[in-house]
C-alpha cells in the first residue's frame, strides 16, 4: 500500500515540477499514438466501409480475417513489423527499425482492424434503403459514401477511441519496434516496463497514472464529442 | 414516341439470385400524370420503382428518359437528378429538419446563400416550417414523413417516385399527408410513380392504376377501368370484388348477356355468344339489400332471393354473404343492418344492374 501510495505521490511531483524527461515521454507517446490512430482511421475507415458496401467472392474470409486482426497480440505484430524493418528485411534499406516512425507504423497496423471492424459493424447497420435514398437525392457514389460515414459517425468514434486506446496502452510491439531509447523511442508504456524491471516501482506507478490520466483526458474529449452529437 | 411521354422502359428485366423477379415488356409514364402501381405483398412493385429509377441492376431493357435512353455513368446520375424518391421509412440523416431538406441541393453543390428559401418554401409546402431546427429524431413518424417529402420536393424533380410512402402511418396522419401530397403535386405538375399494397390510396391519388402480379403488369388502365373491369380473376380479388361466378352463355341479346349460374340466370352487359364459358365478377358496394316483397320498385334486371350466411364487420361497414343458389356478397351501412334487422339466417333478396357485371371469358384450366 505504502508503495501504491508513494507511486502516486511520485507522480504528482513528476507533473508539478514538469519533468522535462517525463513530459518527453508523454508527449513522444502522444505523438505516435496520436498519429498511428489517424493512420488506422483513414484506412480502417476505408477498408471497413469499403467491405461493408461491396460483395464480391471470398467476403466472409476477408470480415473474419478483419474481426481477427481486431484482437491479435501486439507482440505477434511487433514481430512482424521487426522482420519487415531489420536491416536483411523487405525494407531495410529505409533504416527505419528503432525509430518513432517504425512505432508508429506498428501501432496503426495493430490499430487498423480495430477501426475497421467496428466501421464494418457500423456501416453494415444503417438500413440499406438509406443507400439507395442517397442516391435518389442525386448522390455520386463517393458523394453515397461519405454521407453514409457521416451518418455512422457516432460508432465510428467508438472506433477511435477503441483504436487510441489498443495502442497507446500496447507496450510488446513498441519495445521491439521503438528499442525503448531514452529520449529517441521512449514511451509512457515502454518506460513503466523498464523502471518496474529496474524495480523502480514508485516511478513506474506515476509513469502508470500519467498514462490512465492521458487516456481518459483523451477518451473523455471523445465521449464528450459523441454524447454531444447524440441527437436522442 | 409521344411527346406527353416522359419515361419509357422496353424489355425490362430483373433477376435475383438467378431467379427473374420482374419482366416488363413495355411502360410509359406520361408527363404530369399519377401512376400507381398496386399489387400483392412480394409481386415486384418496389423493384420495379427501383428499375424505373435506375437503382437496380437489370438484366435487360433500356430506359428512355426524354426521347434520350439513360446509360450508365454521366447520363445516369444526371438522370437521377431529375428525380426524387420517397420510401416507406422517412430515411432522414442525422441532422435537423431544416438540414434534411437541404440535403439533395447541397449534393447538386447549390450554393447555401441560395437554398434558404427553396428550402423553406418546401417547409412550408409540407407544413413543417416550425420544425425546421428541430433534430430529425425528435419529430413523430409523420413529421418524419412530411420532411421526407419535402427533401425530395427541394430539388424540384421532374418525375417523383413513391415506395409505400404512407404504409407507416396512422389514419389521420396518412389523410392529411395525402392531401398536402396532391397540393404539391399539381402545384408543381410532377409526375409520379407510386407503389402501394393499399387500393384505395391508389383510387385517391392516380390517373391510371398498373396491377402487377408475379413481376408482371397484368392491367393498366384508369382507376374505373381497373376497379370495375378487371382482366382476370387475380386482379379482380386484389381490387376487392368478392363476389366471382363461373358460368355459360345462355343467351345474348341488344348487347345484355343471360348468364347461367348453377340453374339461375345473371343479366349482365358485354360481347359474348351462347355457350360460352364466363367469369362473372360483382363488386360487393354494388349488391342492394332488400327485405322480402320490397325490391319490387327496382329497376335492376338482377333481383335474388337468398338467405343471410355470414356477416362480418369490416370497419365502418358489414360483409354480408348471401346465399341465392350461388354465393354473393354485399358490403352493409349500419343504418341498413339496422333497419333490415340482417342476422345470419333471415331471407333477404339482393339486387344488382346488369351493368354492375363484369364478364371475362373464363380461363382454360
Amino acid at each position: 500500500m505504502e508503495l501504491i501510495i508513494d507511486g502516486i505521490k511520485k507522480a504528482i511531483l513528476l507533473l508539478v515540477t514538469f519533468d522535462r524527461e517525463v513530459l518527453g515521454i508523454t508527449w513522444l507517446s502522444l505523438k505516435v499514438s496520436g498519429l498511428a490512430t489517424f493512420i488506422s482511421l483513414f484506412i480502417g475507415i476505408s477498408l471497413g466501409t469499403g467491405v461493408a458496401l461491396t460483395r464480391f467472392p471470398g467476403r466472409r474470409l476477408v470480415v473474419s480475417i478483419i474481426n481477427t486482426g481486431m484482437g491479435v497480440p501486439p507482440v505477434v505484430v511487433g514481430l512482424l513489423v521487426t522482420i519487415f524493418l531489420w536491416r536483411n528485411g523487405p525494407f531495410g534499406m529505409l533504416e527505419l527499425l528503432y525509430t518513432p516512425t517504425a512505432i508508429v507504423i506498428a501501432q496503426a497496423v495493430i490499430a487498423t482492424p480495430i477501426v475497421a471492424g467496428f466501421s464494418l459493424a457500423s456501416i453494415q447497420k444503417l438500413p440499406e434503403a438509406l443507400r439507395l435514398q442517397i442516391l435518389a437525392l442525386g448522390a455520386t457514389r463517393l458523394q453515397m459514401i461519405w454521407m453514409l460515414i457521416k451518418e455512422a459517425k457516432l460508432p465510428l468514434l467508438a472506433a477511435a477511441m477503441a483504436g487510441f486506446g489498443g495502442v497507446i496502452s500496447e507496450v510488446g510491439a513498441s519495445i521491439m519496434v521503438g528499442g525503448n531509447i531514452m529520449g529517441y523511442t521512449r514511451v509512457l508504456t515502454t518506460a513503466t516496463v523498464m523502471e518496474t524491471g529496474r524495480g523502480n516501482f514508485d516511478v513506474a506507478i506515476a509513469l502508470g497514472v500519467i498514462l490512465l490520466m492521458v487516456t481518459f483526458c483523451i477518451n473523455a474529449v471523445l465521449t464528450w464529442i459523441q454524447q454531444r452529437e447524440r441527437p436522442r | 414516341m409521344s411527346s406527353d411521354i416522359i419515361l419509357q422502359v422496353s424489355g425490362l428485366k430483373v433477376s435475383r439470385g438467378g431467379t427473374p423477379v420482374l419482366d416488363i415488356p413495355e411502360l410509359s409514364i406520361r408527363n404530369g400524370e399519377f401512376l400507381s402501381i398496386i399489387g400483392p405483398n412480394g409481386t415486384g412493385k418496389s423493384t420495379l420503382l427501383l428499375s424505373l429509377a435506375g437503382l437496380m441492376k437489370r438484366q435487360g431493357g433500356t430506359i428512355i428518359f426524354h426521347g434520350k435512353t439513360v446509360d450508365n455513368g454521366a447520363e445516369l446520375l444526371a438522370f437521377r437528378r431529375r428525380l426524387a424518391m420517397v420510401f416507406q421509412e422517412p430515411l432522414l440523416f442525422d441532422s435537423t429538419v431544416y438540414d434534411n431538406v437541404a440535403a439533395g441541393l447541397k449534393i447538386r453543390r447549390i450554393k447555401r446563400t441560395g437554398i434558404r428559401s427553396v428550402i423553406e418554401e418546401n417547409l412550408a409546402l409540407f407544413g413543417i416550417s416550425h420544425l425546421s431546427s428541430r433534430s430529425a429524431r425528435k419529430i413523430s413518424g409523420g413529421e418524419a414523413q412530411r420532411a421526407s417529402l419535402a427533401r425530395a420536393f427541394a430539388t424540384d424533380p421532374e418525375l417523383i417516385f413513391l415506395d409505400e410512402p404512407f404504409a407507416s402511418l396512422d389514419p389521420p396522419t396518412k389523410e392529411s399527408i395525402i392531401e398536402d401530397l396532391g397540393r404539391a403535386m399539381h402545384a408543381r405538375h410532377t409526375t409520379a410513380v407510386m407503389a402501394t399494397h393499399d387500393r384505395m390510396d391508389a383510387l385517391r391519388l392516380s390517373r391510371r392504376i398498373a396491377v402487377m402480379g408475379g413481376g408482371r403488369i397484368v392491367q393498366i388502365g384508369t382507376p374505373s377501368e381497373v376497379m370495375h373491369q378487371p382482366v382476370d380473376e387475380t386482379v379482380a380479388v386484389f381490387v376487392g370484388i368478392e363476389t366471382l361466378l363461373a358460368g355459360e352463355v345462355r343467351g345474348s341479346s341488344g348487347g345484355v348477356l343471360e348468364v347461367g349460374v348453377n340453374h339461375q340466370s345473371i343479366y349482365a352487359t358485354g360481347d359474348f355468344s351462347p355457350g360460352e364459358r364466363v367469369t362473372c365478377f360483382i363488386r360487393p358496394e354494388s349488391v342492394m339489400v332488400f327485405p322480402p316483397g320490397h325490391a319490387a320498385d327496382s329497376s335492376a334486371r338482377n333481383v335474388f332471393p337468398g338467405v343471410v350466411t355470414k356477416i362480418q364487420p369490416i370497419g365502418l361497414l358489414f360483409r354480408v354473404q348471401i346465399d341465392c343458389g350461388f354465393p354473393i356478397t354485399a358490403h352493409v351501412t349500419q343504418m341498413a343492418m339496422d333497419d333490415l334487422h340482417i342476422e345470419a339466417g333471415i331471407r333477404i333478396i339482393a339486387v344488382f344492374k346488369a351493368t354492375a357485371v363484369h364478364v371475362i371469358r373464363a380461363p382454360n384450366r
